[in-house]
């Protein structure tokens, strides 16, 4: 691997209720008689390591509520962590000099899932696009209009399109939008959250073929969350499967996909829907997904796995190499 | 074998203050007994008001202005509302994308089955329960008799769904509409509703039409597609001539875009530019601006071709096998 670019050491997110006078009250009187309220704590993102190196595109695959979006906010620096440490360059962003701090947040950029949520709906292309270079005085005042235009283009919008409101663009091009946005401050990392979900098949392959071409030109690094198997199949490097708030495998591509370890990758291999399959049986993992609030014990998937022992049910299994450098969570391995 | 469903020419418009949208124009396919019929089209393609047609929920500025629809012999565009109520949600019935349309928040779920099983039957308020805790049971919802009495809110969003397949099976319908359903869940939790939408298909004889712009999930599903395009389709037959030898260019470069069809980490094959707007559709083929085979020839009306018995497509130039 190059030189880590991204490295992330013990992260957790916890979300809990936030307490208003009146429930810090209620909390304080119920505490002096002696009970303790029910705590409603999510651990979204459970003790996660991980490093990405410079130009590696890393997929990370998990249903809803697994905490993959949690995750990257935290990368992109949206969202601080409740706990641990991340380290861009190997620096710790939260002891840098503000200045410093600024210039390595610039260069960790991200693309959301809805083209339309996340483009202010008030401002001009030009101003959406344009404004973090502007305020961050990243481009001469003269040259401010040839930038934005080679934004646009690389993006693959017409500038002439640039006083238009995002109404007036379709889906694929608004997601466009947000992407010239995030390349509008010249980062080095990017985290694409479901960047190509709510789009048609024919305008995906237009958005994954741009995100290619992307990768090529200006050398970055790609963080690709996805429900989407075959999308973090044909683009990634490497793959981390994700449950619970837990990393439970993580590999090369063709590796995970080749020899799928952990029981619930292949479960979730064996589910994807494939275009070269032929009127089939359906089967399914049995079970939900279940609540964040209260997770199962032990293992996150016992439950609904079909090789659980009674292991499983009261000790988390580790993250553990078993070939080089395909890690996997789970005490089958032992 | 007698189709359950037979789609004649169908056309839907809309006239609005900005023209007639042509939503759905000349659409005709059928569907049999047990048979998975997958409906594929991208946004705006008019698979969506194909299904709300059939089963006569267009509003106005919508009409359907060609056509018919028949249902076992019986044109469901010349019912009237009271007629067509008799048959809605209880031989004819549909699942939507979002189960908050069927579901009504403020009510508990048993409320709102037990209504839907006496709209159609007389029965007692017990018996109606029974059958729609059978129902949530057969879908595989745990413990459905205390399900019941939840509110949809209580629900993940894969519960959801399943209680509105559960709403859309309580009369064992002939024909069941699925729009999307499977869209906004998770891998495995599709997986799951697959399996039931199969079983029954294969067990009651239910004719299923499966409307999705997911070519993965249909190529697993559907024993016959038809693609739409721009209010038409544009290619039918069976799933495997469709998905193995596509003809039509559109078909073609929608199979081709396919990740999983590219080699990894290479361009993937892209149709190039967007769906156009219904609005100001030329004459001819509405995919000629996009496709790589046209010619001068294409702003005619395109003929349908058949490359192999039951196996059709609207185009000049069709690719070859």
């Amino acid at each position: 691997m190059n030189e880590p670019i991204i490295e992330l050491r013990a992260v957790s997110k916890r979300f809990g209720p936030t307490y208003d006078a009146a429930a810090r009250l209620t909390r304080d009187i119920a505490a002096r008689l002696g009970r303790t309220a029910k705590s409603e704590v999510v651990h979204a993102v459970d003790n996660v390591d991980l490093v990405v190196g410079k130009g590696e595109v890393v997929g990370l695959v998990g249903e809803s509520g697994c905490g993959k979006s949690t995750l990257g906010r935290m990368v992109a620096g949206i969202m601080p962590p409740s706990d641990g440490t991340i380290l861009f360059k190997g620096r710790d962003l939260t002891t840098l000099p503000a200045h410093d701090a600024k210039d390595a947040k610039l260069k960790v950029q991200m693309i959301f899932q809805d083209p339309y949520a996340s483009l202010n709906p008030r401002l001009r292309v030009a101003d959406i696009v344009g404004e973090a270079p502007r305020v961050h005085g990243m481009i001469p005042a003269g040259e401010f209009d040839t930038y934005l235009d080679e934004q646009l283009r690389r993006a693959g919008l017409d500038p002439a399109f640039k006083r238009r409101y995002p109404h007036q663009f379709s889906g694929g091009q608004r997601q466009r939008i947000g992407i010239a946005r995030a390349l509008a401050v010249q980062p080095e990392f990017l985290v694409c959250d479901e960047a190509v979900a709510a789009l048609d098949v024919s305008i995906q392959a237009q958005v994954l073929n741009l995100f290619m071409d992307l990768r090529r030109d200006l050398d970055l690094t790609y963080l690709f969350i996805s429900h989407d198997l075959g999308v973090v199949e044909h683009l990634s490097d490497r793959v981390l499967i994700m449950y619970l708030g837990r990393i439970v495998e993580s590999a090369g591509t063709e590796e995970i996909f080749a020899r799928p370890n952990h029981p619930y990758t292949q479960a979730l291999l064996a589910e994807v829907p494939r275009i070269e399959s032929r009127k089939r049986r359906f089967t399914a993992i049995k079970g939900e997904i279940p609540s964040p609030i209260a997770p199962p014990s032990g293992c996150h998937f016992h439950p609904r796995c079909p090789h659980a022992m009674p292991r499983c049910a009261t000790e988390a299994p580790a993250l553990k190499e078993i070939a080089p450098g395909h890690n996997s969570a789970c005490h089958l391995n032992d | 074998m007698s189709a359950t469903l037979e789609v004649r020419n169908l056309r839907t418009h809309f006239f609005t203050r900005a023209g007639v949208v042509k939503a759905v124009d000349d659409v005709s396919f059928s569907v049999g007994r047990g048979e998975v019929l997958g409906l594929v089209g991208e946004s705006g393609s008019g698979k969506t008001v194909t299904g709300f047609s059939v089963i006569g929920l267009i509003d106005p500025p919508g009409r359907i202005v060609g056509g018919s629809i028949l249902y076992q012999g019986q044109d469901l565009a010349k019912l009237d509302e009271r007629e067509m109520r008799h048959l809605r949600g209880n031989r004819i019935a549909l699942i939507f994308q979002d189960p908050m349309m069927t579901l009504n928040p403020v009510l508990r779920i048993d409320t709102q089955m037990i209504e839907a099983v006496r709209a159609h039957i007389k029965i007692s308020k017990a018996d109606a329960r029974a059958r729609a805790r059978d129902a949530l049971g057969m879908v595989g919802i745990p413990s459905p008799e205390e399900r019941l009495n939840a509110y949809p809110h209580q629900f993940s969003g894969g519960m959801r769904q399943r209680v509105a397949i559960a709403i859309a099976l309580l009369h064992n319908p002939d024909l069941l509409i699925a729009d999307e359903p499977t869209t906004a869940l998770d891998v495995t939790i599709q997986a799951q509703i697959l399996a039931e939408v199969q079983k029954l298909a294969s067990e009651h004889g239910t004719a299923l039409i499966w409307v999705t712009h997911d070519l993965s999930v249909i190529a697993g599903l559907a024993d016959r597609i038809a693609v739409m395009y721009a209010g038409r389709v544009v290619e039918t037959g069976d799933a495997t001539a469709v998905l193995d030898h596509p003809v039509h260019p559109y078909t073609h470069g929608l199979i081709g875009s396919v990740p999983s069809r590219n080699k990894r980490g290479e361009r993937l094959r892209q149709i190039p530019r967007m769906t156009p707007s219904l609005l100001s559709l030329p004459p001819g083929c509405a995919f000629r601006s996009r496709c790589a085979r046209a010619t001068d020839a294409c702003a005619e009306e395109p003929p349908t071709s058949e490359p192999s018995p039951g196996h059709t497509a609207r185009c000049f130039h069709p690719v070859p096998a």
